[in-house]
């Protein structure tokens, strides 16, 4: 097989996509610590770039794009260095084990199989997590105490109090010391959601928020330091195979950090829920895209009617442009954010000023 | 109007750093078929699209953050601290 027939041949628009697709990603992931991924890997395929080089190729982008990012936020005080490599380091054997049942299955079922496992994983993960998320954010907002410090669930003061000789290690976002033996299954979990939807963070940052109890803006930025090493590892198993095209990677890249600088910034703007306000309505949206694709699946599978070919078109179109949606959406939220935010504060020192020139 | 803690912009960090960041990319585009064929050799090799992103994550990473200081765009000033 010619190994360079993975490689497609650039034009202008497809660096222009790549490029304006991974700053958009970048946007994201730099306020909700992951995202962009699950819209760069079937937007690089649609461009006729086979699947494993696709998913190659992304890691290959986000690992960088991770670092700096978590360079940036751990600057304002966010990252806690030490959660993020613990994590991590579980993340990245659930990464492969999760790309092993991968292959089982399309060993098993086919592409169709694959396919539906990673469309049914998406549809049940995010409505649960992605649900419980978002109803979160709202009683948040409700309930008016958006400014008010964020404290640790029921569930996560649980973890907290659970004294396991040994095992115990102190983090810092949290303030507490946990046992590693809750954290190893939640970087695995990260690291398996990782490998089947190509976003960790989806499981990463609200199992941090509600199972650990760390505020949410540490919480997501933590998560780039998780997203820096299951890339790294990823990236490197998959350079192995020749898989890895650096041309696609680095342009993403290029786009990808002027928008994770922005989202970074932009987390210093809002209050930490608008966190979770971003993730939840991401992960909802992108639910319905992934939900729309399960019948064609299914009937590839042949477990329903066979399907007329314009009809898998439109279901695919559509499930393609809500993906593109939901992560517009998320990035004009965090634009708009941060402008608010900038403007409050000009106000602000404009009253101080004025307030100073009275005295 | 203007403010008197007014930090010096880095722009000159940035001109050096954009201008090493498009060598690089420019490289990266006209060799590209050198690139895509050694690297897709695998083995040993798989370290060379690794050192490649360290690279550009430095150069191009400093030029986009000192870009968006230069437009004035800084995280803010009240939310130094998250605890």
């Amino acid at each position: 097989m010619d190994i360079m027939s993975n490689f497609i041949n650039l034009d202008a628009i497809t660096i222009l996509y790549l490029f304006g697709v991974g700053f958009v990603g970048g946007l994201v992931s730099g306020f909700i610590g992951s995202g962009g991924a699950f819209v760069l890997t079937p937007g690089m395929m649609s461009l006729g770039v086979p699947g494993l080089v696709a998913v190659a190729s992304n890691m290959c982008h986000k690992f960088p794009k991770a670092l700096v990012g978590s360079i940036k936020r751990f600057k304002y005080g966010q990252v806690d260095v030490k959660l993020g490599l613990v994590l991590g380091v579980s993340a990245e054997a659930g990464v492969l084990y999760g790309a092993h049942i991968q292959e089982k299955i399309k060993a098993a079922f086919g592409d169709a199989g694959s396919n539906l496992y990673v469309s049914v994983a998406f549809v049940v993960i995010l409505a649960t997590v992605g649900g419980f998320v978002l109803r979160d954010a709202w009683k948040t907002y409700k309930s008016g105490n958006m400014d008010t410090k964020e404290k640790a669930g029921k569930l996560a003061l649980w973890v907290q109090s659970i004294n396991i000789p040994g095992t115990m290690v102190y983090f810092k976002s949290i303030n507490a010391r946990v046992s590693v033996l809750f954290t190893i299954p939640l970087g695995f979990a990260t690291g398996m959601l990782a490998a089947t939807i190509a976003v960790g963070g989806f499981i990463g940052v609200p199992a941090m928020i509600y199972v650990l109890g760390a505020p949410s803006l540490m919480a997501s930025a933590t998560e780039l330091v998780i997203a820096f090493v299951m890339g790294l590892g990823g990236s490197l198993k998959y350079a192995m195979h020749g898989l890895v095209d650096i041309r696609l990677a680095m342009i993403i890249l290029a786009g990808s950090l002027f928008g994770i600088q922005l989202g970074a910034i932009g987390t210093t703007y809002v209050k930490p829920f608008m966190i979770k306000v971003v993730m939840g309505l991401i992960m909802v949206i992108v639910l319905f895209s992934r939900g729309l694709m399960v019948p064609v699946y299914l009937a590839q599978l042949g477990l329903i009617d066979k399907m007329a070919d314009s009809t898998v078109k439109l279901l695919k179109t559509t499930s393609f442009a809500i993906m593109i949606a939901a992560l517009l959406l998320g990035a004009f939220i965090v634009l708009r954010a941060m402008w608010q935010g900038k403007q409050a504060e000009k106000l602000q020192q404009a009253s101080g000023a004025l307030e100073h020139e009275q005295i | 109007m203007a403010q008197s803690n007014t930090k010096k912009k880095p722009v000159g960090s940035m001109i050096v750093m954009g201008i090493i960041s498009i060598a690089l990319y420019t490289t990266l585009l006209l060799k590209q078929d050198l690139l895509n064929s050694t690297f897709a050799q695998g083995g040993w090799y798989a370290l060379l699209p690794i050192i490649m992103a360290f690279v550009f994550s430095y150069f191009h990473g400093s030029f986009t953050g000192s870009f968006w200081t230069v437009l004035g765009i800084e995280a803010a000033r009240k939310k130094k601290e998250v605890k």
